[in-house]
């Protein structure tokens, strides 16, 4: 008997309103203090093709992706054979026998519940049949996996709450699918849910809403963007919190600005232009973007203009995959541009890390006066998460960086846009319109001196090229620390990952102490890498380094930039489009550690 | 010779402003352009126009892209900050500074190869946007900077330096403009700087997006006999169509006029622009009147300079998005940032 965890899978048609009936059975777990983590697996397409909702449920804080499903909800003809297919032996098929099946496997119990043809008998609207007929599933499996009834009877009052005419039927079509499955099976089954306090003050929301809420909290005032799957819901959600924060309560007038721009170009020349001029200013995007965006992401790094930009990483490259979520952005926004460039790249785990890497990325933003780009990616941006509660220092104020006033202009002798009067690489800027006499300079990416000033003196050129790479080792002071896995660390062999792959991570050590494997691990947060990541790699002999991308692009990094020998670090790999398992982990590493002497030279495993 | 400062040596008795200012003081840096280029003449024109309105320097930024017409800004307002982007992508950083802070006034200069080719899609949008600024193109039918390529002003059948022949259509970016719905469309010629001075002033105290398409010859590479955008080609060809007066409400000056109709017509800031109708059949206002009055005047090979279309009517971008009166960089944590307590709101609507 599985009791809190298990992994249930909805095969569904895209465009049939599953969504909401789904999105409610698991945010009722999640109120039942069972944590969970629901993954919408979903066709780049409106209409018509399969989509899934795989949901994983577990309490002992093992929410990564996980192979093989105890329960699968088949309510697609299409998928149905793979559907059918991917179920556990020993687990369950729910399935709508309305409609006559062939069901081929004997080694799985099968639940049959005629949706149809209960919801058909009930209500007459077409409409109406097809989205209770999923909310008639969930009624079904509230009794058979033992869910507390009162629990989504609560959420449906509340999601239709001012629109009370639809609660009754909801209502209805949830005992339609209960009542029948509590007549006809023995409720609950062996895999069930119970009441339990391992959610605790923890919230449930996607990454991107988090990232966009960060950015109301970080003061942004600007933000253009285009649409793009999967960054879209970013600037959707400044936009829903901006109307419920940023109105101003006499005039009713916008304390922001949010433009869908004509394109990517646009999007990152606003947020620019904006930034320039003073005011906190983002885009989002994904990896198509980045590819538009890296000309201007150039000009950024070279005249020092600060700007915020969520690249919420997808299936590449070229379109790719759009639906699908990847890491394999890293060297492209690393080194965006033509040129010697670098940038600070900072790497999410969660949505907590959403939220607090706005207000983080802005503030390196204005501090280095550089470019900052926010690493998510498909999976942790569209997807509910089991996250930490969002928090704000609210004592802080808004830490703009080096800008210089109008009396403070008085003070100094001649200003000068790129002169290093702290020693750190990061000079000191003004905003337009400051000072009728003092502090204008032309931001331009033609080569310049420390007053801004055109020159095609190569020397000059190359002095404003060195203060720029000093800049970007004052920023491995700055940025965000590596984690580590374990309090005392003292195995030979490391493991290194980030972003969303530390979900699997805890669980993959587990599988892999029972094997007598045992990894120092860290979680890298931010690039540059702080002189802690170098150190940890230099004190393992081997270090293996997780990531979602075919190249090991993050390995590269490393490699390139502390200058380690790559015979220490180890890929393992993973860029099917889901995410990394904790399986996949601890079977790439246990088998590169048993193959013989002559196969190590090989290097890294991909997942297929 | 950027890097030489002008002398700040100037004639005692050169006139002063209201600001107290001369005109040496909305000078920018000594022009590297080549001698005798129609851009140094808008320069000077800028220079004119924002030292007569009394322009705070400081107030104003200056935004361009890339080519020899965006290099200008450092030769104009030295007291200005400046921002020299990226070929084509002017439009943008303007929308996003303007966003920012509507209390500066932004002068964008812009080329034809920078506006009507890799920067046709931004330029539509900004006008699209209202985006409240006056964008200058400095029209010369050539890419200057890199050494003479046809630009797509370039009017078909004009005949390159090296003797090709343009194949393509041009593109007439005041048509452009007017059908867009810029609210200010207007065309000089940088040889006549009588008629484009006032042109600019009215431009810099319109609200809305202003456009000022102004001939420009190069005299390095397309001011020779076969093109149409050279000094001999205009001054035979041009047709001048209203000329601009502009006079500030509170001087109530009036000037002399020609024979024909006057229209005053109020700006956004209470000023007024009396339109001298040269043409007396003319009407600025009508927005396909002037679209049509173009294609005619097109196909005589004519050149149409003057104040072309003017909408006083709609609304600058910064009223379309019903934003706040503060300039947004104004703002701070008190104003931006909600408190704790708010957050837990939301935290507890997460649960």
């Amino acid at each position: 008997m599985k009791t809190n965890d298990f992994v249930i899978k909805f095969a569904n048609v895209n465009g049939s309103g599953s969504a909401s009936a789904n999105a409610l059975f698991a945010k009722a777990i999640f109120r039942m203090g069972v944590p969970v983590a629901p993954k919408n697996i979903f066709p780049s397409n409106i209409q018509g093709l399969p989509t899934w909702f795989e949901v994983r449920v577990n309490d002992k804080g093992h929410l990564g992706r996980r192979d093989g499903i105890d329960m699968m909800v088949a309510m697609n003809p299409q998928s149905w054979d793979a559907d059918v297919a991917a179920i556990l032996p020993g687990g369950y098929l729910l399935y709508d026998s309305t409609f006559i099946r062939e069901i081929d496997r004997d080694d799985i119990k099968t639940i049959g519940v005629p949706l149809t043809k209960l919801v058909n008998e009930r209500f007459t609207i077409p409409r109406e049949r097809q989205l209770f007929k999923n909310v008639a599933y969930v009624g079904a499996l509230t009794a058979l996996l033992d869910m507390d009834f009162e629990v989504v009877r609560g959420m449906i009052s509340e999601q239709f709450k001012g629109k009370d005419k639809l609660i009754a039927p909801n209502i209805d079509a949830l005992n339609l699918g209960r009542e029948y499955a509590l007549k006809y099976f023995d409720c609950p089954l062996d895999i069930r849910v119970a009441t339990s306090d391992a959610v605790g003050d923890q919230i449930l929301i996607e990454g991107n809403a988090a990232a966009g809420l960060g950015c109301v909290f970080a003061g942004a005032t600007v933000a253009a963007w285009y649409p793009i799957t999967p960054s879209t819901s970013v600037a959707e959600a400044f936009e829903k919190y901006c109307h419920q924060l940023r109105i101003e309560p006499d005039t009713g007038k916008k304390k922001f600005a949010i433009v869908q721009a004509e394109d990517e170009l646009a999007a990152i020349g606003m947020a620019i232009g904006a930034n320039w001029n003073g005011a906190r200013a983002f885009t989002a995007t994904s990896g198509p973007g980045i590819s538009l965006m890296s000309e201007f992401l150039g000009l950024a790094y070279f005249a020092e203009v600060p700007v915020l930009l969520f690249n919420i990483q997808r299936g590449g490259p070229s379109t790719g995959m759009p639906t699908r979520t990847q890491q394999s952005d890293i060297i492209s926004c690393a080194y965006a541009s033509h040129g010697d460039t670098k940038h600070v790249l900072l790497f999410p785990s969660d949505p907590t890390e959403c939220f607090d890497f706005a207000i983080t990325g802005f503030e390196l933003s204005d501090g280095l006066q550089t470019p900052v780009i926010v690493m998510s990616d498909l999976d942790l941006g569209m997807n509910d998460w089991t996250t930490a509660p969002f928090k704000i220092d609210e004592t802080a104020d808004l830490n703009r960086g080096k800008v210089l006033n109008a009396e403070q202009l008085d003070e100094i002798g001649r200003f000068g846009r790129y002169l290093d009067v702290d020693g750190d690489g990061i000079p000191y800027r003004t905003y337009p319109g400051t000072h009728p006499e003092k502090g204008a300079f032309f931001t331009r990416g033609t080569s310049h001196d420390e007053y801004a000033v055109y020159t095609e003196d190569g020397k000059v050129n190359a002095r404003v090229m060195r203060r720029l790479a000093h800049k970007f080792e004052t920023a491995k002071t700055l940025v965000p620390a590596p984690e580590f896995g374990q309090a005392e660390q003292g195995a030979t062999m490391g493991l290194i990952h980030f972003g969303t792959t530390a979900i699997a991570v805890p669980e993959a050590m587990e599988l892999l102490a029972d094997r007598q494997i045992h990894l120092d691990t860290m979680r890298l947060r931010a690039f540059p890498f702080s002189q802690e990541a170098e150190d940890f790699i230099n004190s393992h002999e081997k270090v293996f380094v997780v990531e979602q991308n075919r190249d090991a692009q993050m390995r590269s990094l490393l490699v390139n930039e502390c200058g380690i020998d790559p015979a220490r670090l180890v890929p393992v790999l993973n860029f099917d489009g889901f995410p990394i398992t904790a399986v996949a982990i601890a079977d790439m590493v246990s088998e590169h550690l048993g193959q013989g002497a002559d196969d190590q030279a090989q290097g890294g495993f991909a997942a297929e | 010779m950027t890097y030489i400062a002008k002398p700040k040596f100037h004639h005692p008795n050169l006139p002063r402003n209201e600001l107290g200012l001369t005109r040496r003081d909305y000078e920018g840096s000594m022009s590297t352009l080549c001698a005798g280029c129609g851009h140094d003449s808008v320069t000077a024109a800028i220079v004119e126009a924002c030292f007569e309105l009394n322009l705070p320097a400081h107030k104003v930024a200056k935004m361009s892209g890339i080519g020899c017409s965006s290099k200008t800004p450092t030769y104009f307002l030295s007291k200005s900050h400046g921002f020299n982007s990226v070929h084509g992508r002017m439009p943008s950083v303007a929308t996003g500074a303007n966003l920012a802070n509507n209390e500066l006034k932004y002068i964008g200069v812009s080329g034809d190869g920078d506006t009507a080719s890799i920067g046709f899609g931004q330029f539509a949008h900004a006008v699209r946007r209202q985006v409240d600024m006056l964008y200058v193109v400095e029209n010369n039918g050539t890419y200057g900077l890199t050494k003479g390529q046809f630009s797509a002003t370039n009017d078909r059948v004009s005949v390159g330096r090296k003797g090709q022949v343009n194949a393509f259509e041009s593109i007439d970016l005041v048509s452009i403009a007017i059908q867009l719905g810029a609210s200010f469309v207007a065309r000089g010629f940088s040889g006549d700087k009588d008629q484009l001075v006032p042109l600019m002033k009215a431009a810099l105290s319109h609200k809305g997006f202003a456009f000022i398409d102004v001939i420009s010859p190069c005299v390095t590479f397309n001011n020779h006999g076969g093109s149409t955008k050279s000094f001999e080609f205009v001054r035979d060809h041009e047709h001048t169509v209203t000329g601009a007066d502009y006079v500030p409400h509170r001087d109530e000056i009036t000037a002399e006029y020609a024979e024909g109709s006057v229209i005053d017509v109020t700006l956004h800031d209470a000023s007024w622009v009396r339109l001298r109708k040269l043409d007396a059949t003319y009407d600025p206002s009508d927005r396909a009147a002037a679209l049509q009055y173009m294609m005619e005047h097109q196909a005589k090979d004519e050149v149409v300079t003057g104040l072309l279309y003017l909408n006083t009517g709609d609304n600058e971008l910064k009223e379309k998005m019903d934003m706040t009166s503060a300039p947004l960089n104004s703002l701070g944590a008190a104003e931006l940032r909600p408190s704790m307590a708010t957050l837990d709101k939301i935290n507890a609507g997460l649960r």
